[in-house]
């Protein structure tokens, strides 16, 4: 029986309304539940999956409309308590907020008047049109928001590139400006490292591990997963680049990118050729045997934060950075235990373990395939932040529960040897990720062991000391319940392949020199150069909690509380469009 | 295509320049049939939107009977009945008249009305003089307590007070009491108290000098100094004046008007002039009286809602913060939060009306309709909250929100008028 409670002005944004249905959905004697506002799309949404009822025929977009599916009435009643008890909890935590919350750009302006970016994280859909405003107000832009249209992100980033200003993203996960975390991010020590990446945990990744060496950066600019297509070319990544070259505490600039298109490639190293410091550059999937110039080659994440760091305290560069493979574990499998599983959270890191699993399993080319990287003889390497597992429900760095399922799957499969797993920490990220898997590794590592298998976690944790979770923390949780971590995904995937008796190498690299590659003198905007010179000011459009991180580092923020115009009601939209 | 102005955001200027110009002065005290000329029949003034008689809820028709029964068409409740029922008496909106009625709003002819005068335009605006707190007019109640005091208004309290301004210079100046009182804790809606104080002090000397009884004068005097609310009324004609003048520039989307009848919530828009958009009233939430719940709560009704659109009552929530708690919203930071949310939709603010609890910033200014639709945030309005029976009164006090639709229906025909869709 369903049952449907609407709660009227109580609008909730999309991700506590999520892990608000999560912790419903997961009450004794609740089949199913769905906690969405009463907007069209989302109506649509409850039709579809059956969770309609006649109720939310009423309903507007401020509303907030429970469905519950239970055959135990008393339940309704246990349940809405336990969504008040959440909300209020929230509010109490929120009513300490030290900045100003507001409803429209006007507002925000005034309250922020110096306001230089925008961070945006409302629906795909709505974010084109958002950052149009804040471009159009002379804002930067940083678009955590994905689905959002190609050409739409070609025209923003084109004007952007003719106002001086910097779009970051969309699907932008991380960034830090200044110091200031944005979005999803670790913390991390200031230092004389400047990056640029087209992956979000790409950027986590060497930064976490910069940070780990010793190392420090001035900011991470992350670009949006897109910039280096075809379409896009790279604009933001070649102007955030010379806002590098220009920033003087910036010293080392390093490159992140997934393979980009050719001939986008060679106008960033073109351009990377041309800087006054050097740089560092890893196209994750490439296998560079030579440096060239001032231009570094990595292979790996974890190489492209050894050698960064190695510029930034002008030590020598090594040859190569993957020569040892550390301690190996002791392992005993069934004959039937031939393959290794990565379930990943992070795009970037499974991209960079379907590679090196790839090469050392001679397995041939990586797959895209509902988000899957690889899936040959048994091995399989799975993102699970991919858009398909995270369409209405929270990213798998948020909320372990897709994770779990898939875990407990792998378990079940004969053939199953290793899980590889990665635990990124951050603003952002759960607040205990290694403490919400360890129930699922220990059960199916027991029932393993009742049937006789040892089945085996490898993790690599992504993160620093200064990370809310812990670095140190969260690396202790796991090796307590025996899994294997490792320091870098590099290292966990190469200790899983050595773990079936496979030693991968990488190629010794030789410096080439180049000719005829003098630094050139780049046009810098002044709102690139002030972006990258203070403490940003942001307007937060969208999720709150970004908004509590760039305020907790001494970043000024202002937080748009973004509802659809008009609700969603198309109609009213476009009349109020003509009565501009 | 905007007339005079080059944008909707410049009529909407030219709007809300007329509402800072503002000049009330409560200038008289009069019968209402001298100054609404179609009070002169069978006929009634009644809150909000059109309604007919059979369409009204109690609180209203409540009023209705006891209006037969002060104005001697019927000698008791059910002879009163039959006459509306009948459909022997003609209704027609205050704001139509230039009048404004709180809860009910039921004006008849003999009523006294207040009359403020925008000096700015020269136009006037009416509105009944509050009857204090309990069992009362406007809250529905007729029994002969109600009917007395309306007559000792009518005989005593209303020329004494049109004799006591017919000795001020030129009535006595609203923007000043306003401006005072809003630093002593009042909104001008469910707070008063210090304005009634004001109006008090100035209007006492020159009851004083009137050639009334002694008995009359001290009667007066008491009267106002009982009746805390008795300043919402000056408010609500001063906002009517105010709002009808800016009401002269057809253009732009600045909300001039919000009203409700119990039925149907109306506003009128400026580009719109007098037509109303109307949707279906919510119901107040709030604190109730001993005795009385939510479930006995009447709809949202009555002309009072006016002073939201000039921007006091409920937009100026934080001027008043005593009255969070009494209306059920909370405490300060609720108060703040308000006030806060209502400049999402408002245009600017009013510097006549500076408010302390808010840095000193003034008061609402011009809620723009497009705004309202936009962030779908919707005025709030603090309210009496009446017994849905004719005949009970007041039960209680609270908030309630304006429905988003009638915002969207002015937009539409706004936009239609324009030529855009």
């Amino acid at each position: 029986m369903l049952y449907s409670i609407i709660q009227e002005n109580s609008y909730q944004d999309s991700v506590n309304l999520m892990l608000l249905t999560n912790k419903i959905s997961a009450m004794e004697g609740v089949d199913q539940a769905s906690i969405m506002m009463g907007t069209p799309a989302n109506k649509e949404i409850f039709h579809n999956t059956g969770m309609y009822t006649d109720e939310l025929e009423s309903a507007g977009p401020n509303d907030m409309c429970i469905v519950i599916r239970t055959d135990h009435e008393e339940k309704v009643a246990e349940v809405l308590n336990t969504i008040e008890e959440e909300l209020k909890n929230q509010a109490v935590s929120s009513s300490k907020q030290a900045f100003e919350s507001v409803r429209t750009w006007d507002k925000a302006l005034q309250a922020l008047p110096n306001a230089n970016l925008a961070l945006i994280s409302v629906p795909g859909q709505y974010a084109a049109e958002e950052a149009d405003k804040a471009l159009d107000h002379g804002l930067h832009a940083f678009i955590f928001s994905d689905n959002m249209d190609i050409q739409d992100e070609l025209r923003l980033k084109q004007k952007a590139r003719d106002k001086g200003l910097l779009v970051m993203g969309p699907d932008c996960g991380t960034g830090i400006i200044s110091n200031i975390p944005i979005a999803f991010a670790n913390v991390i020590n200031e230092g004389n490292i400047g990056v640029v990446g087209a992956s979000g945990t790409g950027i986590q990744e060497v930064t976490s591990l910069i940070d780990r060496l010793g190392g420090g950066i001035s900011h991470a600019i992350g670009t949006g997963g897109r910039d280096l297509s075809d379409t896009i070319g790279a604009i933001t990544m070649l102007s955030a680049i010379q806002g590098l070259e220009k920033h003087k505490a910036t010293e080392v600039i390093v490159v992140i990118s997934k393979p980009p298109a050719r001939e986008v490639r060679d106008q960033v190293v073109q351009l990377l050729q041309h800087l006054s410091k050097p740089a560092v550059a890893i196209f994750v999937g490439e296998e560079p045997t030579a440096h060239e110039g001032n231009v570094y080659y990595a292979s790996t994440l974890e190489e492209t934060a050894m050698i960064a760091v190695d510029l930034s305290k002008d030590r020598v560069i090594l040859m190569n950075y993957n020569m040892s493979n550390g301690k190996i574990p002791k392992v005993a499998f069934k004959p039937e235990q031939t393959s290794i599983k990565g379930l990943y959270s992070g795009g970037t890191l499974a991209y960079e373990a379907a590679v090196l699993l790839s090469k050392g399993l001679n397995l041939g080319q990586l797959i895209h395939d509902d988000g899957y990287l690889l899936r040959a003889n048994g091995h399989e390497v799975i993102d699970l932040g991919d858009d398909k597992y995270t369409q209405g429900k929270p990213h798998p760095m948020i909320d372990p529960e897709t994770r779990i399922q898939y875990i407990k799957q792998a378990a079940m499969d004969e053939s199953t040897a290793i899980i590889l797993l990665d635990i990124v920490l951050g603003y952002g990220s759960h607040d205990d990720m290694a403490g919400a898997l360890l129930p699922v590794i220990e059960s199916t590592r027991s029932e393993a062991m009742a049937k006789g298998k040892n089945l085996y976690f490898v993790a690599a944790v992504c993160g620093t000391a200064q990370d809310p979770q812990n670095y140190q923390e969260q690396k202790s949780k796991l090796e307590q319940a025996g899994v294997i971590v490792k320091d870098s995904n590099n290292r966990a995937v190469r200790t899983a392949l050595a773990m079936m008796g496979i030693w991968l190498q990488d190629n010794n690299k030789t410096s080439l020199p180049v000719e005829g590659t003098k630094p050139a003198q780049f046009q810098v905007s002044e709102a690139i150069t002030e972006l990258l010179s203070s403490k940003p000011r942001v307007v937060n459009i969208g999720l709150k909690k970004f908004a509590n991180t760039i305020n907790s580092y001494g970043g000024q923020t202002v937080q748009y509380d973004w509802r659809p115009i008009a609700g969603g009601n198309e109609r009213m939209r476009k009349i109020l469009s003509l009565l501009k | 295509m905007y007339g005079p102005y080059k944008t909707i955001d410049e009529a909407n200027q030219a709007v809300i320049q007329k509402i800072v110009a503002g000049a009330p002065f409560l200038v008289d005290v009069v019968p209402a049939k001298s100054v609404v000329e179609q009070l002169n029949g069978r006929v009634l003034l009644h809150a909000g939107p059109p309604i007919q008689f059979e369409d009204m809820t109690g609180p209203m028709q409540g009023a209705c009977v006891g209006a037969c029964l002060f104005e001697g068409w019927a000698e008791d409740e059910e002879k009163a009945m039959t006459l509306l029922k009948q459909g022997e008496i003609s209704f027609i909106p205050c704001h139509h008249v230039k009048a404004v009625g709180p809860m009910g709003g039921i004006t008849s002819a003999n009523m006294p009305v207040l009359v403020v005068e925008n000096r700015t335009d020269s136009n006037r605006a009416y509105c009944t003089m509050n009857e204090g707190i309990g069992k009362v007019l406007r809250f529905g109640a007729y029994s002969d307590e109600v009917i007395n005091r309306l007559k000792w208004m009518r005989d005593v309290l209303a020329p004494a007070l049109s004799k006591a301004l017919s000795l001020t210079d030129n009535g006595l100046n609203i923007n000043v009491m306003i401006a005072k009182a809003i630093t002593m804790g009042d909104e001008f809606h469910q707070r008063n108290i210090a304005a009634s104080l004001v109006f008090l002090k100035e209007i006492t000397p020159y009851i004083l000098r009137t050639n009334l009884s002694e008995q009359d004068k001290s009667a007066v005097v008491e009267f106002l100094a009982d009746t805390d609310q008795f300043f919402l009324n000056i408010a609500m004609a001063t906002s009517k004046a105010v709002l009808d003048a800016a009401r002269t520039i057809e253009y732009g989307t600045v909300v001039t008007a919000m009203s409700r009848n119990g039925q149907n919530f109306g506003i009128r828009i400026s580009g719109m002039g007098d037509e109303w958009f109307t949707a279906p009233v919510n119901t107040p939430q709030g604190l109730f009286f001993t005795g009385y719940s939510q479930e006995m709560a009447n709809p949202d009704i009555g002309d009072s809602a006016i002073t939201e659109a000039f921007g006091i009552g409920g937009m100026a929530m934080v001027a008043a913060p005593g009255v969070t708690r009494f209306v059920g919203a909370g405490g300060f930071d609720d108060a703040l939060a308000t006030s806060n949310e209502m400049t999402e939709i408002c245009i600017d603010r009013n510097p006549n009306f500076a408010i302390p609890t808010w840095n000193f910033q003034g008061t609402c200014l011009g809620i723009d309709a497009r705004k309202v639709v936009e962030t779908g945030i919707t005025p709030v309005i603090n309210t009496g909250i009446a017994h849905k029976e004719p005949g009970v009164g007041q039960i209680g006090a609270g908030t309630v929100r304006a429905p988003l639709a009638c915002f969207e229906k002015a937009l539409e025909a706004y936009a239609q008028k324009l030529g855009l869709i």
